[in-house]
């Protein structure tokens, strides 16, 4: 399948900071990836790039199989940048039917494409008066007309309440299935963890860790955690077993090991028997994975 | 082209909304009116209509208050959508910057139109009313109608560069204002101080009628002021627009808005969001 969205050895410069240093990746049709990094990790630079909104100092990006930015490149792709503004005399509708005016589609599908992420009711009113919620919506609502190839959400989900995050990702579930390839940002792993094919790990401008959350998982190799809680009495018995384990405030005494030695550590807590009434394994969080590879440059 | 009319017509609804088309109109009107009610005291023997000397003194008040007006709807065109983080959604829709520009630019000429139509068109039934012969001057008032749209035209394109070039609001009312300021004010002044020292001579004959052509403003003056032969009812520096050919200032009057609209596009370009 040729890719909607081919980067390679995408560097750019400003000034004296390099924002972007050899980026490499591809996203092909119907494909959803999350961009993860700090502040200033070169998300936005990125997205900006491909949008064709800034030049790139060298490397070649390819967007729909032509350059970013150029008038074919722009009829395929949508955009939805972070904090979304518009102008506060126009009306939602107003604003969305110009949007669709650009695009030469038929304005009369703005109230429609409104009710699609739920502001139908508000259609009418000035943008002036939305919420920064519904001014998010109505930046959704002019990402789906047409039928883009390509998606460029920059934290697209800030905003909105976690009923209309889930409703979100429906939407760009469906337009995935049709066959939209979507590149999002996002600073919220949970939601990207369950509702994107791949994730991208963006740090100082380098792209340090790409694959699904199981690959990065087996990749980042972090530590699994336990949580034991000791029978009334047996404190003294558990911490002469575990001498490395740190005694919580609550009572609980926590263990920590590698992947590869999980079960044999798990027998041998399930070996003090009655001494030990409860007990929590606890895997890395996604927020541990995020900074493992994120701070690997010493950041 | 559809692009640029969308464009103009989003534009114009956010004008209307921010009263921009009733404070242009109105301001057109009253001035207008003012002009007409003083205008009216002295005719008698000058041997034109009542609307021609009504004609020649709207073109006086035009010379200031259409490049006024023009540069306080242009200056927020770029700068504008900068500020409100508006620009760069913008420019991922499949539309040239010209043609955002040029879609502005319909909108605004079409206030500007409007608003001069009304604002002219009141003091001319003022003048109709009160003296039938004036309906003569109405080809005088026709001419002044679509030259101010001209002169609009050039410093309205000249407000979305000084916008483009600022990118920040406050600073592109502020250059607009100098603009105005020398180009409608200032610039004559110079002109009449050189004439004062020159007595005469050199400068007057030759420098002075292109001095007047290079100057969006004054060329507009000479040519509605030649054009109606009332040359010699205006004091000033109009007197001196009977040394200049018709269609040197008319040319003056149609190079500039082309002039001015490509200076916008190129500033335009120039800015990354």
């Amino acid at each position: 399948m040729t890719p909607t969205l081919t980067i390679s050895r995408l560097t750019k410069r400003f000034q004296s900071v390099e924002a972007l240093k050899s980026v490499s990746l591809t996203l092909e049709p119907g494909r959803r990836a999350a961009l993860l990094g700090h502040n200033g990790a070169g998300k936005s630079t990125m997205m900006k790039i491909v949008l064709g909104l800034i030049p790139f100092d060298s490397g070649e990006v390819s967007v729909c199989g032509t350059a970013p930015g150029s008038p074919a490149a722009r009829a395929q792709v949508a955009y939805l940048p972070e904090n979304a503004a518009f102008h506060p005399a126009l009306t939602g509708e107003e604003q969305v039917r110009h949007y669709l005016a650009l695009r030469g589609e038929n304005p009369r599908q703005a109230i429609e494409l409104l009710a699609r992420v739920g502001l139908g009711h508000a259609a009418r009113r000035r943008i002036g008066t939305y919420s920064k919620g519904m001014r998010q919506r109505v930046g959704l609502a002019q990402t789906l007309i047409g039928r883009p190839r390509l998606l460029v959400l920059d934290e697209p989900t800030s905003g909105l309440d976690p009923v209309s995050r889930r409703d979100f990702y429906d939407l760009l579930d469906g337009l995935a299935a049709e066959g939209t390839a979507i590149l999002l940002s996002s600073h919220v792993l949970t939601e990207v963890e369950a509702r994107t094919d791949r994730i991208l790990i963006l740090s100082g401008g380098e792209l340090v860790a790409e694959g699904t959350l199981a690959d990065l998982r087996a990749r980042a190799a972090l530590p699994v955690a336990f949580s034991v809680r000791p029978a009334s009495g047996h404190s003294a018995v558990l911490a002469a077993t575990f001498p490395e384990g740190t005694p919580g405030g609550d009572g609980l005494v926590r263990l920590c090991c590698a992947q590869s030695e999980k079960l044999p550590l798990l027998a041998r807590i399930a070996a003090l028997g009655n001494a030990v009434v409860d007990l929590d394994v606890i895997p890395p969080s996604l927020e541990d994975i995020y900074s493992h590879f994120s701070r690997r440059d010493g950041q | 082209m559809n692009r640029i009319l969308a464009t103009a017509m989003c534009e114009f609804r956010i004008a209307f909304r921010n009263r921009w088309v009733s404070i242009a109109t109105g301001m057109m009107v009253l001035f207008a009116l003012v002009l007409a009610a003083a205008g009216s005291a002295p005719t008698g023997d000058v041997g034109v209509d009542r609307l021609s000397v009504t004609v020649a003194s709207l073109t006086s008040l035009a010379v200031y208050l259409v490049p006024l007006l023009a540069l306080l709807m242009s200056f927020d065109a770029v700068a504008g959508e900068v500020e409100r983080g508006t620009l760069p959604l913008l420019l991922t829709y499949p539309v040239s910057r010209l043609q955002i520009l040029l879609g502005k630019l319909l909108a605004h000429l079409a206030i500007l139109g409007l608003a001069v139509t009304l604002g002219y068109g009141t003091a001319a039934l003022v003048a109709v009313l009160s003296d039938p012969e004036a309906v003569n001057g109405l080809g005088a008032l026709w001419r002044l109608i679509w030259s101010s749209v001209l002169l609009g035209a050039t410093f309205l394109g000249t407000g979305y560069a000084l916008s483009a070039l600022a990118r920040r609001p406050s600073g592109a009312a502020g250059l607009a204002i100098a603009l105005w300021l020398v180009a409608v004010v200032l610039y004559d002044l110079a002109l009449l101080a050189l004439i004062v020292t020159d007595g005469g001579g050199a400068f007057t004959t030759q420098a002075l009628p292109a001095a007047l052509l290079a100057n969006p403003a004054d060329a507009f003056r000479v040519f509605n002021l030649s054009a109606a032969q009332a040359v010699a009812a205006a004091g000033g520096l109009g007197g001196a627009a009977g040394a200049i050919p018709l269609w040197q200032s008319a040319a003056s009057l149609l190079f500039w808005p082309f002039a001015a609209i490509a200076l916008a596009a190129a500033a335009f370009r120039k800015v990354t969001p």
